[in-house]
């Protein structure tokens, strides 16, 4: 038989157990934004141009190849980079070169970036090349834009709607 | 072991004694954290079941379901949400327990690698099984878990594209990747639960559950903590704004926060490393590692004693291999064996009595065979003078019982309490070489060897093969549960041992207590 006071003992341990199992579960909190700011959000997928043009295949390649191997155009798998800029209030805030994933550099390249910035009207802009132009973009959108507390603003893009979109 | 950790197991047991105070050894939660493991593990699963019941898994109304259940059905569904949090909590509490502890206790090396390793992969799907829990509620916790979770994995080189952008605004959010979620979180646990008894596979009478009186007060803990402090939503989860500040569940989410100070690639980097470290643990630094039992099979009849004794399963019977008419042979399996003599003692031919030349039973430890042990009680007691003479033996890694020898008390050290055959207390007791025995084992409830403490009581008490000898006077054993740091204790509780001897009889052996029963043996206990 537990004598009263060990009862009430072990009643004070499972009660301090639990506190800190209770305190810890949702405290203390944790800010990872100033809630005075809000975030700026550049991310997209998109596939850039390859890296050279396609070449058509001269008679003699194709009778070298296999019957059922033989295309007319040879169009090499590797894709450029994009070059990506951000610009908030006339200011530099990105520029990257984004590589094409795959282990051939075939696939798309990405880019997920965040830019905290205070909240009110910014001037926004971004511009992307996906060709193989060595100057200039290909793609341009700029906007005067209201960015409220804690917004997250995104910068999408999408090729097949026209180019960048805010969000 | 190291100073460093001798210092640690110090600590440690300190802290065991306070709760061997306030619970007893048989309740005491620090004993039993695997098995406490086991029973929050249940009641995060059957209050998981019956969450699912009622959750609607769309992400568009799975933070709807959730409130239901936590406000409108808060007399089930609320109090399971909550009894699903609070478990899920102390789950990661007991498992990082059991992990020091098994460390400090330096009970991960040798055979007990495999135990160990298997539960590395278990700390990463628990964790699994938590993170993608808080992501299902759909609040604006889950949106923080959701979007730094996936922003962390994104800088591995897995995904072609970041999966983060799933997450991006709510104008491109999709059910699937949440569907997923929600099947991950049902996925993993189960995963969990199949490591959790590959976990244990290793153990004969595996402890996954804890005493009666400790799971009650658990599951009354949890359910109290339920009541008085319901587990809530952070409000719905909006894409379109930022979650700024959210009430992290620091058992799961710890490391959350270095994401905002370090690179997702260093957190990685520190966590596979942690990992690494884990995995090689059990093999560094490097130690000699005692030899594993030894079959005699000329003396070994395959009655299966050793067998139902081993506390880690390494010893199977099998066919017999040398012709003799007994059908069975003990087979030891040297990985698993973790040299703790157990199976020695359990041997019906391990006896001090046995009149041959060379005294082999059919089953011993090399490093410490049941001869040399004769011969070590024996040459211990000769030096023996007075009126109480005692005779101690104690667990190796134990308390230091050769500090308590004098003129009248000799100490034999040996692998686990459970390494002693009884009749070796017969054989010191009923021949007068001593005029008692007392046995200093690891703390109670706590054995080293997981089962040598129970085996020892059952055998004193008659109750598991081999038995002490009823002729053997219970009033002249003693024994003395101890941690390493408990020599005080140890010699109080010998000299009271010494005064209760001098009061006896001069004679051994008389017989006066020829019924062992279990009242025997925790007569014995409390009055040594």
């Amino acid at each position: 038989m537990v004598s009263p006071v060990k009862l009430v003992m072990q009643t004070m341990a499972y009660a301090g157990f639990a506190a800190v199992i209770g305190y810890f579960s949702a405290s203390p909190e944790y800010t990872h934004l100033d809630p005075d700011l809000a975030l700026v959000k550049l991310s997209f997928s998109h596939a850039g141009a390859p890296k050279t043009e396609c070449r058509t295949l001269t008679q003699q390649e194709l009778d070298e190849l296999p019957p059922n191997m033989r295309r007319l155009t040879d169009c090499p798998r590797g894709r450029v980079p994009l070059l990506i800029e951000l610009e908030i209030d006339g200011q530099l805030v990105y520029r990257d070169w984004r590589p094409p994933s795959g282990l051939a550099g075939d696939g798309a390249s990405t880019v997920y970036e965040r830019f905290p910035v205070q909240p009110g009207r910014h001037q926004v802009a971004v511009r992307l090349r996906d060709s193989r132009k060595t100057s200039g973009f290909d793609f341009e959108h700029e906007d005067a834009v209201e960015i409220g507390q804690r917004q997250n603003f995104v910068i999408d893009f999408r090729a097949e709607t026209g180019g960048f979109r805010f969000l | 072991m190291t100073g460093t950790k001798r210092l640690a197991r110090a600590g440690f047991e300190h802290l065991e004694s306070g709760f061997d105070f306030v619970f007893g050894a048989r309740w005491n939660p620090l004993y039993f954290l695997g098995a406490l493991a086991w029973f929050f593990y249940w009641i995060v699963a059957v209050s998981g079941i019956y969450l699912y019941i009622f959750f609607d898994s769309g992400v568009h109304s799975a933070y709807e379901s959730v409130e239901y259940m936590t406000h409108t059905q808060w007399y089930a569904a609320g109090i399971m949400r909550s009894l699903h949090r609070y478990a899920s909590d102390a789950l990661v509490v007991v498992v990082l327990l059991h992990v020091i502890r098994e460390y400090i206790m330096d009970r991960y090396k040798d055979a007990r690698w495999f135990s160990w390793i298997v539960g590395i992969p278990m700390l990463w799907l628990l964790y699994a099984s938590g993170i993608s829990g808080y992501w299902v509620v759909w609040d604006q916790l889950a949106q923080y878990v959701a979007i730094a979770t996936t922003e962390w994995l994104d800088t591995l080189p897995l995904f072609g594209e970041p999966i983060a952008r799933n997450f991006l605004h709510e104008t491109v959010l999709s059910g699937r990747f949440f569907s997923l979620m929600v099947f991950i979180h049902i996925a993993v646990p189960l995963i969990l639960l199949f490591v959790m008894w590959i976990h244990i596979q290793r153990h004969m009478h595996p402890s996954v559950n804890p005493p009666k009186g400790l799971a009650l007060g658990s599951l009354a803990m949890m359910l109290g903590l339920s009541l008085a402090y319901p587990a809530v939503s952070q409000g719905p989860a909006n894409l379109n704004q930022v979650p700024s500040t959210v009430g992290l569940d620091w058992f799961y989410l710890t490391l959350y926060p270095l994401l905002d100070v370090y690179s997702g690639e260093m957190l990685w980097v520190v966590v596979i490393a942690a990992t690494f470290g884990l995995v090689i643990m059990p093999w560094f630094p490097p130690r000699h590692r005692a030899a594993a039992a030894k079959v005699d099979l000329p003396n070994c009849n395959g009655c299966g004693r050793c067998v139902a004794d081993c506390p880690y399963s390494a010893i199977t019977l099998e066919p017999r291999s040398d012709g003799d008419y007994h059908p069975k042979e003990a087979v030891v399996d040297a990985a698993k064996c973790v040299s703790c003599g157990i199976c020695a003692a359990a041997c019906p031919t391990a006896s001090p009595y046995r009149r041959r030349a060379a005294l082999v039973p059919g089953i011993e430890l090399p490093d410490a065979t049941i001869a040399y042990l004769r011969r070590a009680s024996t040459e211990a007691v000769e030096h023996l003078s007075g009126p109480a003479r005692v005779l101690v033996y104690g667990c190796q890694t134990g308390v230091p019982i050769e500090d308590l020898q004098d003129s009248a008390v000799a100490a034999v050290k040996i692998p686990c309490l459970g390494a002693l055959p009884p009749s070796f207390l017969d054989f010191v007791i009923s021949r007068r070489m001593v005029d008692g025995v007392l046995l200093v084992g690891c703390r109670e409830g706590d054995c080293r060897y997981r089962l040598g403490q129970e085996w020892t009581r059952q055998r004193l008490a008659q109750q598991r093969d081999p038995y002490l000898p009823g002729r053997v006077s219970r009033e002249r054993i003693a024994i003395c549960w101890a941690g390493i740091g408990q020599l005080g204790k140890t010699a109080v509780q010998l000299e009271a041992f010494r005064n209760r001897l001098s009061g006896l009889a001069g004679s051994t052996g008389n017989g006066n207590l020829a019924t062992a029963s279990a009242q025997a043996a925790e007569h014995m206990e409390t009055h040594g």
